[in-house]
């Protein structure tokens, strides 16, 4: 029996995955329930960040992050894009990932066009698209934007823009939001602007699971807010809707609460395959000594 | 026949007969979109209130509706421009809209956006089926993927970076059929990043590879120059500034803090013991060995809590892929109330 | 000659970055070599394409084994790099109406953003999704608790995968107020603040430290290796 289990063919363990993942899937699909979150400290310190700025100021949103991780990265995406739009915060869109503008774009449609329609492009909000060149970008635009950004995503120049009025560099921002799913990202806008700057540029960031015990070291001095996962993107969009969602929030902003579903039955199955694996080991262990 | 491949041949009958079914009784995946007629017509729009007196009126292309309202008159001898723009809208706007005007015609199912949401979902599914084995659908959707991925960054690269910030600063006038609005004068230094683009280009080719040589040493360069100053400053400075921390917490009010001087005390000792262990100079005997095995102990809880954030991201990748299949594919939830059908 | 001078372009170009970061007047020399440097990587990515056409291509002209799947990237490779250079499908921007190219080449309904919405996305997100089933399968089969250092690896990794779901917060939510920091979910905060800071921070310091040092063995032209051979 123990030999048996012990070479269970992995198929079982996929199927059990995926099950674990679609059931929960499927019932908060159904019912529309949510598990209840209680936000964090560091999620606090994210959306106060935002909140606290008066009305109005200027925000950059680097989207750094593609459809590979928007699993983990969309739901706190679209928050933040709420969260700006709801302050009637300017923001200023731009992505050192190539996807990053498709991804920028799908969270105007999804957040500002609906939702906040008497936005204006170039007045409220700015998508100023891609550059390469991963944080040799940031090195250039802390001290001079428009010498990679000429222009917008639409090929307007910048000195037609609006809200571009004078924005010589990202210093003149009041704070960074940054996603991001990996290099380039939340490190690199640390290294390279935050650290440099210390007076003058802040960043709040949300990231994937892999990064966010990486970026630990750098909070609070470097980096006041961190958004760790689906679990942070949770927490924060928890926040979010309190304060700006009414009694009853639009489905579309609960999308990382209702993936918790799945992550709490996933990570119980986690933990029950390890506590199998280990068991058969020391099963093994001990009838191998015992020989 | 092999016994597997009828057992499979019968799963994916079953599967076809359920998705049949599915799509029979209450429907599946389809994509709506509303269309909107785009015209434009060259006018000659005057100069602002309060402009200078020299200021002559400017020839503009203006939307139709937008030179109407402001009663400007088309140049003479000018022709309108016009397409039909497409914008997608939930499945529960094109029957709201048609139910309460069944003669509109500008909300319709768009066939390419349909065939595209099919195709995603076969795409799912076939690298999904790699789960079971290797299989030809999966390699298939492996060889999409490289070949996609790889002409989407050159494509980015191509309009985003190269034609903007390299062709618009050496010659704004032979862009300008790309980007109209392109100002300024050439700059000719941007022809140094045209030649080591060139040279870097130059390794495709059979004979004189070497040549490539001299922009990678400028990449390299670059990078070295970029990383040296920006790891030392913000991952070694001011990581060891970070790390001075007070090891006895005094409140002005409270006083004494036992837990924040005890989590000081434990991380900058956890810190010390974790680079003790990293120094290899001397031997990890007796004291120093100590310490170093509780480096040990300090870096195996970093990698199991590493591990659980590891873990909790990927199931949110798999998460978003199957609420893809149940929701936008089939139907069968319905969280953000886009696609049950009205009454 | 055909190392010299990129060795010597190397350690220029590096060192300028460095000396800029200190002396101002230097600041606008530095900032041009990052441009340029950015308009650099965009040539890679064509560099990149153009390589894996050439081992595909010559893949399929051997008629090597798997081919016909070469013969699948070379297709999509071709149709994804002309429908995005040609702008199919791309309406001109409504600024200028009358300049046929001028629309951007993403825009939605057009033929390149069709590739991205139904064949890139779907194919990357899927792929990285497998990685779910794969560490499930690890963790029945790899993850043992052999020594103290892979129990606490371990017993950390339980802590943190239930105090990060609603799971942590259920399963201790008896215990006092007294106890509270043994709360799952504060549990797993105290965890990543101190011990899991306290590591990475190490390991950051050795890593800067380990850059540092091969920043400089490359500028100074100790470590060539990047050059290749002849």
């Amino acid at each position: 029996m123990i030999e048996k289990l012990n070479n269970l063919d992995r198929r079982w363990i996929f199927l059990l995955m995926f099950l674990a993942v679609a059931v929960p899937i499927y019932v908060i699909g159904k019912t529309g329930k949510t598990f209840p979150e209680t936000p964090s400290a560091l999620a606090k310190a994210t959306f106060d960040a935002i909140d606290d700025l008066p009305d109005g100021s200027r925000i950059l949103l680097a989207f750094d992050f593609d459809p590979a991780s928007e699993g983990e990265l969309g739901p706190m995406a679209t928050a933040f894009v709420r969260q700006c739009a709801e302050k009637k915060h300017k923001m200023y869109f731009l992505a050192l990932w190539p996807v990053g503008p498709q991804l920028i774009q799908a969270n105007i449609e999804k957040v500002i066009l609906p939702d906040f329609p008497s936005y204006e492009y170039g007045r409220d909000y700015v998508n100023l698209g891609f550059k390469s060149g991963n944080e040799g970008v940031i090195k250039v635009i802390v001290t001079d934007l428009a010498q990679l950004y000429p222009a917008d995503i639409k090929g307007t120049p910048v000195e037609k823009i609006p809200m571009m009025d004078g924005i010589r560099n990202i210093q003149a921002m009041d704070l960074i939001v940054n996603v991001s799913a990996g290099y380039p990202g939340t490190k690199e806008w640390v290294q390279y602007a935050v650290t440099p700057y210390p007076d003058k540029i802040r960043i709040v960031a949300g990231c994937t699971g892999v990064q966010a015990p990486l970026l630990y070291p750098y909070i609070p001095q470097q980096l006041p807010g961190l958004l760790g996962a689906i679990k942070g993107a949770a927490e924060y969009e928890k926040l979010v809707n309190d304060r700006y969602g009414g009694p009853h929030p639009d489905p579309k902003y609960l999308e990382g609460l209702r993936r918790m579903g799945p992550q709490l039955v996933a990570h119980i199955l986690m933990i029950l395959l390890i506590i199998a694996g280990n068991t058969l080991f020391f099963l093994q262990r001990r009838r191998g000594t015992s020989r | 026949m092999k016994r597997e491949t009828t057992v499979w041949l019968v799963v994916m009958l079953v599967g076809l007969a359920m998705l049949v079914a599915k799509g029979v009784v209450s429907g599946v995946g389809r994509e709506y979109v509303q269309t909107e007629q785009k015209r434009f017509v060259q006018v000659e729009v005057p100069p602002p209130i309060g402009a200078d007196a020299d200021e002559k009126p400017t020839t503009q292309w203006l939307p139709a509706a937008d030179a109407a309202a402001r009663s400007l008159t088309p140049v003479p001898g000018s022709t309108e421009l016009g397409w039909t723009a497409e914008s997608p809208v939930t499945p529960r706007a094109y029957w709201e809209g048609m139910k309460a005007d069944p003669s509109r015609t500008d909300l319709r199912l768009s066939v390419p956006r349909t065939i595209g949401l099919w195709v995603a979902a076969f795409f799912t599914l076939a690298i999904f089926s790699f789960l079971y084995r290797d299989n030809p659908f999966y390699k298939i959707a492996e060889a999409c993927v490289v070949g996609v991925s790889a002409a989407y960054w050159m494509v980015v690269g191509f309009w985003d970076v190269i034609m903007p910030n390299m062709m618009a600063k050496l010659s704004p006038d032979s862009v300008r059929w790309a980007i109209p609005d392109v100002t300024g004068e050439p700059e000719w230094a941007y022809t140094v990043p045209l030649v080591l683009s060139i040279m870097l280009l130059w390794r495709l080719s059979p004979k004189g590879a070497w040549i490539a040589r001299w922009p990678l040493a400028f990449i390299i360069g670059t990078t070295a120059g970029l990383r040296l100053v920006a790891f030392l400053h913000t991952d070694f400075l001011a990581q060891i500034r970070n790390s001075i921390l007070p090891l006895a917490v005094v409140d002005q009010t409270a006083g004494f803090q036992f837990w924040p001087s005890f989590n000081n005390i434990v991380l900058v000792g956890a810190v010390l013991a974790c680079l003790v262990y990293f120094f290899f100079s001397f031997e990890h005997k007796g004291f120093v060995g100590g310490v170093a095995r509780g480096g040990i102990w300090v870096l195996m809880i970093t990698f199991g809590a590493g591990f659980g954030y590891t873990v909790m991201g990927r199931i949110a990748l798999l998460a978003i892929r199957l609420e893809f299949l149940m929701d936008n594919w089939l139907w069968l939830i319905d969280p953000t109330n886009i696609h049950t059908k009205i009454t | 000659m055909k190392r010299l001078i990129p060795l010597w372009i190397t350690a220029v170009s590096g060192i300028l970055l460095i000396v800029a970061y200190f002396i101002p007047a230097w600041e606008s020399w530095g900032e041009k070599a990052t441009i340029w440097f950015d308009v650099l990587a965009a040539s890679a990515f064509v560099l990149g394409g153009g390589n894996l056409l050439k081992l595909h291509l010559r893949k399929v002209s051997n008629r090597q084994a798997g081919w016909a799947y070469s013969a699948v990237t070379v297709a999509a490779f071709v149709v994804t790099l002309t429908v995005g250079l040609a702008k199919i499908g791309v309406h001109p921007s409504d600024n200028n109406p009358d300049f046929a190219w001028s629309g951007s080449y993403n825009s939605s309904g057009t033929a390149f953003w069709w590739l991205y919405e139904y064949a890139f996305k779907p194919l990357t997100a899927t792929m990285f999704s497998l990685l779910a089933f794969y560490v499930a399968s690890a963790a029945f089969r790899a993850f043992r608790a052999k020594n103290i250092e892979a129990t606490l690896l371990l017993g950390t990794a339980f802590i943190v995968l239930l105090g990060r779901t609603f799971a942590g917060v259920f399963l201790t939510q008896w215990l006092p107020e007294s106890l509270s920091g043994l709360k799952l979910e504060n549990l797993t905060v105290w965890i990543m603040q101190v011990p899991n800071t306290a590591g990475t921070r190490a390991i950051m310091i050795g890593v800067a430290l380990g850059i540092a040092s091969t920043s400089l063995k490359v500028l100074l032209g100790v470590d060539r290796s990047y050059l290749g051979s002849d």
